[in-house]
């Protein structure tokens, strides 16, 4: 008997839980995503053939543009700064040692594992206007309170800001890891040398560190594309949509306005953004990962 | 010089202190409101200390709202798409890390198209899908979306890779079949990675929120992370009561991770590519 033939069955069912999941919720739904995009379906039932109608539709549709513009927006408010904030508590918590550190980190990262209702309910309550203990903040520094959630300047900053706080934990534990990574000995001889503290991290840490900060940068930026949940607890797209992000339009579009193909069209947009930048991110990465 | 330097880490550690305590203080300030009363909450002037110590707000929160719906929903869908995931994760990884079938390289492929998919690009058909088989407002509709996991087979699979292949000749030679081979071998062998994989599955299915937001329209078959924010539509707003339900449904994670905090990030640390 040959080899091949003997692995074939058990392969097969093995394979088949995942197959028939996969084929059912991930194949099939995406194909009719793309044959919803050409109809003017609702969200549930039988719509007509229009063509190309709902690509031109996107294409002039200004709530659309606003809500790529505040998705790129709030993208660039989350991902460099919680790059650069989770390599600054990484290096400070990586110097601690034993039950102190586990504390520690613990502090930082415990927000990373809540359910996102529950870190918006918190943040809604600290920044409450009336009674919020971060107003305190706000007046010391400003003068006044601030309704932060309603206030067009301030919106999308504090939605970044805590979401920032929700997911930083994450980039703290990759960027322990690579810090560990780095053998003491660098630190040992450039001190020798009289290397001071910065220029030990330039010319040693910063360089060390570079892979994972990549790292961390492309998993940011695929993940905060993606943003939904924390606007549309926090602010609801406002205020006057200056929070409307893509997923919410997918939302607005599909479950609010019951125009299911239109939001397929946004969806499948969104979709292949992600994956153009998934393709890129996984080139980055694959020599150390999966094969 | 070296008395420079010690200032120098004492001034860093004081800084760690103070950075990790501003930064976990809103969980504390949730907790410490949730055990006052409303009319303490919003008295005036700033006590980081609560005065007065009540349980009103969790007596009201597990009389007054579905809550014990929402944990029984949230308890059911997590613990059986953690089992779902994991079981089949395991069998997919071993099949496409161990055997040589026509397929496989298709499976693999699929997988790694999976893992770059936004699932939230499919929320419009996926809820089209639900309604056509009758399952909004089921635990079923609830679960099925959130299988897809293509991380937790290319985890299994870098892990099956690296058993020994004497261990799997000298088991051949005995006699044991596929089925054996997994279940008595790479599966035992690799234990500590399935409780991660279930730990982190847990926690992301019991956060997940957009899915089960749009497939839940009834308030008795929420899931609690969705459930915390039907509570101030109910009673107005009662800042106790709405952070008492939070820490209620914070706490099943909380404690998972307090139990299986190296597991948690070693999980975290294997789906970033990185193994720890």
């Amino acid at each position: 008997m040959n080899p091949g033939r003997r692995d074939y069955l058990p392969a097969l069912v093995l394979v088949a839980p995942f197959l028939v999941i996969y084929l059912v919720l991930f194949v099939y739904p995406t194909i009719m995503m793309v044959q919803l995009t050409f109809t003017d379906s609702p969200l549930i039932g039988e719509g007509k053939w229009v063509g190309f109608d709902n690509y031109v539709r996107l294409w002039n549709d200004r709530l659309f543009l606003r809500a790529t513009w505040n998705t790129f927006y709030f993208v660039l408010l989350t991902v460099i700064p919680t790059t650069i904030i989770g390599l600054l508590i990484a290096m400070m918590v990586s110097r601690l040692n034993g039950w102190f550190q586990s504390i520690i980190l613990a502090a930082f990262f415990l927000p990373y594992i809540l359910p996102v209702t529950v870190v918006t309910e918190i943040w809604e309550w600290v920044l409450n206007v009336k009674f919020g203990v971060g107003q305190h903040v706000f007046e010391a520094v400003l003068g006044e309170r601030v309704s932060v959630f309603r206030n067009r300047n301030w919106a999308m900053p504090m939605v970044a800001f805590v979401t920032i706080w929700w997911t930083n934990g994450f980039n703290v534990l990759l960027f322990i890891a690579g810090l560990r990574n780095i053998p003491s000995d660098f630190y040992e001889a450039a001190a020798l040398d009289g290397a001071t503290r910065w220029e030990q991290f330039r010319y040693i840490t910063l360089p060390l560190i570079w892979p994972i900060g990549a790292l961390v940068l492309t998993i940011q930026l695929i993940l905060q594309l993606k943003i939904f949940d924390q606007v549309h607890l926090l602010t609801e797209g406002g205020p006057a949509r200056s929070t409307e992000v893509l997923v919410r339009m997918i939302w607005l579009n599909g479950f609010n306005q019951n125009k299911g193909g239109y939001a397929a069209t946004i969806a499948l947009f969104l979709f292949i953004m992600v994956i153009v930048l998934s393709v890129f991110q996984y080139q980055l990465i694959r020599r150390r990962r999966w094969e | 010089m070296m008395q420079r330097l010690n200032f120098g880490g004492g001034v860093l550690t004081v800084l760690t202190v103070v950075a990790a305590a501003l930064w976990a203080f809103p969980l504390y300030w949730a907790v410490a409101t949730s055990v006052q009363t409303d009319n303490e909450v919003i008295a005036p002037g700033l006590r980081l200390v609560p005065r007065t110590f009540s349980l009103d707000a969790y007596v009201h929160a597990l009389v007054n709202t579905s809550i014990g719906h929402w944990y029984v929903n949230s308890i059911v869908t997590s613990v059986t798409i953690t089992i779902v995931v994991v079981f089949m994760a395991a069998c997919c990884g071993y099949a496409i890390s161990q055997l040589r079938f026509p397929g496989r390289r298709p499976i693999f492929l699929l997988i790694l198209a999976s893992f770059m998919v936004p699932i939230q690009a499919l929320i419009v058909t996926h809820f089209v899908l639900m309604a056509d088989l009758g399952l909004v407002n089921t635990w079923a509709g609830v679960i099925l979306p959130q299988l897809i996991a293509p991380v937790t087979v290319l985890i299994y699979k870098q892990f099956f890779d690296s058993v020994p292949k004497e261990l799997r000749e000298a088991a051949v030679v005995d006699g044991a079949s596929e089925f054996h081979l997994l279940f008595r071998l790479y599966l035992p062998m690799n234990w500590g990675i399935t409780v991660a994989l279930a730990v982190i599955t847990y926690i992301s299915a019991w956060n997940s929120f957009l899915w089960p937001l749009l497939v839940t329209t009834q308030e008795r078959m929420m899931t609690i992370t969705v459930g915390v924010i039907g509570v101030d539509d109910a009673f107005g707003v009662h800042y106790a009561r709405d952070l008492a339900v939070a820490v209620l449904a914070s706490l099943p994670v909380a404690l998972a991770y307090l139990f299986f905090q190296r597991r948690v990030t070693q999980a975290i640390m294997l789906s970033a590519g990185i193994k720890g």
